[in-house]
């Protein structure tokens, strides 16, 4: 096996050995284009990059030492175009200690007459709080399906960690906005249709 | 293809044989596997695509000469044969400058600077017969051609519900490039850039092997010619950035036809990832244009000055350094899409260190002259008006890599002031500069001096006319992309208009000097340049013969660059 591999690769020096070579560095590049989709979102999560949130499990919240500090937080809550949907944050703002777990609600309304699938996408304001800001739950772990005209109140729980405090370009936060945007679920059918439309 | 498998075994036979045997007039121009013949069709092909794409400027600075659509309307009218509404008015625009940054990017710099004069001088540079490769260099070529057809194509289908084209910029950002623009005509744009990039990454592979082995005996890497030096830099930046370009614009086909979510986020996509991996391409995409040019100054210079260029060694990995510090700096083009302080700070230095190599390279180009015996024949007078341009743009880009200053001036004319100082004023300049410099070679026939040299004065006055009043537009607030702008915006831009004019006057010029040189001009020797010229094609008559070095070139010790 290894003789007849041997005698396949072209010879050292030979113009077609160096050019395979480019070539497999080519092909890494080529892969490395697509590695870079769960690479990407792998950094997001982990950095906190662009805002955004961590999460956490119950347990983990509720070993969190609540610091002295306390910090508010600022909620808003978007419908990608076309999707008719509302959906607002039902309080304004919140305040509570850094630390403490705290739990807050949007109402989200399907206003067609078709059931619809919405994902939210979401991130926080300071984008350096991403790294600090965890939600023990929330909506936008799950897809979101409203039958034509319902309307649910949905939760989130989360709080920020103390360790903002200790972090010299976060320690002076005072409100982090959190903000969500639903969008129809790429394989809900109301989506598939705008997608596939002609020109219009 | 029988007769073409003949035909090759023919080419072979008599390959050694003293005559100057050239193929028929199909097989040598449609199946060329000849480096020189390949150039030629390059640098042709370019020309052709620059009178395409710099049309499409004229008809963007004619409409920009004053405040308010004038044109839009009349040229989307036209284009499609009935009357159209304002809305495809102004989707034309899109379209328009999409078509002018793909063609002037992938279909007039690079074919002309690296398949036209990489090709036909980088084999001879290096004493070989020809390309490593030859008959994939004709694939790269001729890929090359299909991409730009493709695009043609894209302008004759529906883009948009507004009309024909896409209207997607050259950046092709998701999601205006996938679910804004749901016609055909961007997958046809998206599909030129795959044969454009895939026939890039060809010649890269065919450089990088020509130039690891095939240097005549003697000719060490340190020894060889800079412009060799900058397109094995080039190709290997080829290499590694197309791919990544190529995977981008693969997943937003997907995404546009496929219904995967790559950048869509309701499947759990990030647009902004679109931009991360277009730029990791699209920066090192800029030195590509650029940096053959510096290896075109460096040999002219170096020659009209009659002395070896300054610091070759330091020259030579100044063009490494940039290509490889070119890799880690992509973000300095989405400081606006949200970034925390320290990823600003690590691109700003990053970008800012770039500016060390860079002078080094200018610096040294000065030094090569001081002291030297300088003759201002054209092509010198065009390289020291390249190194003038390209001071100025890249004194912009080291202001423009502040990632504050940056979120005042972003997406304004000031940016459209500095890239096309560096590239349609730098790379461009270069251009003529090498065309100067090598034509009478490459034809055998020799251009008219004076022809060049108002060639240069008109050219020169006119770009400046063109881009400078736009950092003045940029620094007051005019963003780009807009077919429209604020009255106040009107004065600067009736200038620059002006300035479109003058430039284009000078290639009324340049094509006259063309004519001139094919009916009356002079034959040309083999070293027309005389003492100062030393790298190999030098040693060949003008035109080269069909296959050169009868007798393989030995570089000795003591020759110089």
């Amino acid at each position: 096996m290894a003789a007849s591999l041997a005698s396949i690769i072209p010879p050292k020096g030979s113009n077609l050995r160096t050019g395979l070579l480019a070539l497999v560095l080519a092909l890494a590049m080529l892969g490395l284009g697509f590695a870079a989709v769960p690479l990407y979102r792998i950094f997001c999560q982990v950095t906190g990059y662009g805002g955004t949130t961590q999460r956490a499990s119950a347990e983990t919240a509720g070993a969190v030492k609540v610091a002295a500090g306390s910090i508010s937080v600022r909620f808003d809550a978007n419908v990608d175009r076309g999707m008719p949907w509302k959906f607002a944050p039902e309080q304004t703002t919140q305040t509570m200690r850094i630390g403490a777990r705290k739990m807050a609600y949007f109402k989200a309304e399907n206003l067609s007459d078709k059931p619809i699938t919405g994902v939210a996408s979401f991130n926080v304001e300071p984008e350096l709080a991403g790294k600090y800001f965890n939600k023990v739950q929330c909506f936008c772990f799950n897809r979101q399906t409203l039958r034509p005209g319902q309307s649910i109140d949905m939760p989130v729980i989360y709080y920020v960690d103390p360790k903002i405090l200790d972090d010299p370009e976060t320690r002076d936060i005072e409100q982090i906005t959190l903000s969500y945007t639903f969008h129809i679920a790429a394989d809900d059918p109301s989506k598939a249709l705008d997608r596939a439309g002609p020109a219009r | 293809m029988a007769t073409t498998a003949e035909h090759f075994q023919a080419h072979a036979d008599d390959h050694h044989a003293d005559h100057d045997h050239k193929p028929a007039f199909f097989a040598r121009w449609f199946m060329s596997t000849n480096h020189k013949d390949i150039g030629t069709l390059y640098l042709i092909f370019a020309i052709f695509a620059g009178i395409v794409g710099g049309a499409i400027s004229g008809i963007m600075r004619l409409e920009l000469a004053h405040p308010g659509i004038q044109y839009l309307g009349a040229v989307a009218e036209f284009l499609t044969g009935k009357p159209v509404e304002m809305n495809s008015a102004l989707h034309l625009w899109n379209v328009l400058i999409t078509a002018h940054g793909l063609i002037m990017v992938f279909f007039l710099v690079m074919p002309a600077i690296i398949g036209g004069f990489g090709n036909w001088f980088v084999p001879i540079m290096i004493g070989a017969p020809d390309m490593a490769f030859p008959r994939m260099n004709n694939i790269s070529f001729w890929l090359t051609v299909a991409g730009f057809v493709s695009l043609m194509l894209s302008a004759f289908v529906p883009g948009d519900a507004a009309g024909n084209g896409a209207g997607i910029g050259w950046t092709a950002y998701a999601p205006l490039s996938t679910y804004g623009s749901n016609g055909p005509a961007t997958d046809f744009a998206i599909f030129a850039l795959h044969l454009a990039g895939a026939a890039s990454i060809m010649g890269a592979i065919n450089f990088i092997t020509t130039i690891f082995n095939m240097r005549a005996p003697g000719m060490t890497l340190h020894r060889m010619p800079l412009f060799v030096w900058s397109v094995l830099v080039t190709a290997f930046l080829l290499l590694l950035a197309l791919p990544v370009l190529a995977a981008a614009i693969t997943m937003l086909i997907t995404d546009r036809n496929f219904g995967t979510t790559f950048f869509d986020p309701s499947g759990g996509g990030d647009p902004v990832l679109f931009q991360h991996l277009f730029w990791f391409f699209g920066h090192p995409e800029v030195y590509i244009m650029i940096l053959p040019a510096f290896g075109i100054i460096s040999q002219i210079v170096s020659t009209f000055s009659k002395k070896p260029v300054f610091g070759y060694l330091g020259m030579a990995y100044a063009m490494v350094a940039i290509g490889v510090v070119g890799f880690v700096v992509w973000a300095h083009h989405m400081y606006t899409t949200g970034m925390s302080v320290n990823t600003k700070l690590y691109f700003t230095l990053a970008t800012m260190v770039i500016a060390v190599p860079t002078g080094i390279k200018i610096f040294s180009w000065i030094a090569t002259m001081w002291g030297g015996s300088i003759e201002f024949r054209s092509p010198m007078v065009w390289a020291i008006g390249f190194i003038f341009l390209f001071v100025v743009g890249g004194v912009t880009g080291v202001y423009l890599a502040n990632g504050g200053i940056d979120d005042v001036v972003h997406d304004s004319y000031f940016v459209v002031a500095h890239f096309h100082y560096v590239l349609s004023l730098g790379a461009v300049t270069a251009l003529f500069a090498g065309f100067y410099y090598w034509f009478p070679k490459m034809s055998g026939r020799w251009h008219s001096e004076a022809l060049s040299y108002l060639h240069f004065a008109v050219f020169f006055v006119g770009v400046n006319m063109i881009f400078f009043p736009q950092h003045f537009l940029g620094l007051n607030g005019m963003p780009r992309r807009y077919p429209d702008y604020a009255p106040a915006f009107e004065h600067w831009n009736t200038v620059s208009t002006d300035g479109y004019m003058v430039m284009a006057a000078s290639l009324v010029i340049w094509f006259a000097n063309i004519i001139y040189a094919f009916t009356m001009g002079k034959k040309a020797e083999g070293n027309y340049w005389g003492e100062g010229a030393t790298t190999l094609e030098w040693t060949l008559s003008s035109p080269p013969p069909f296959h050169q070095f009868e007798q393989v070139p030995t570089i000795e010790d003591n020759d110089h660059h």
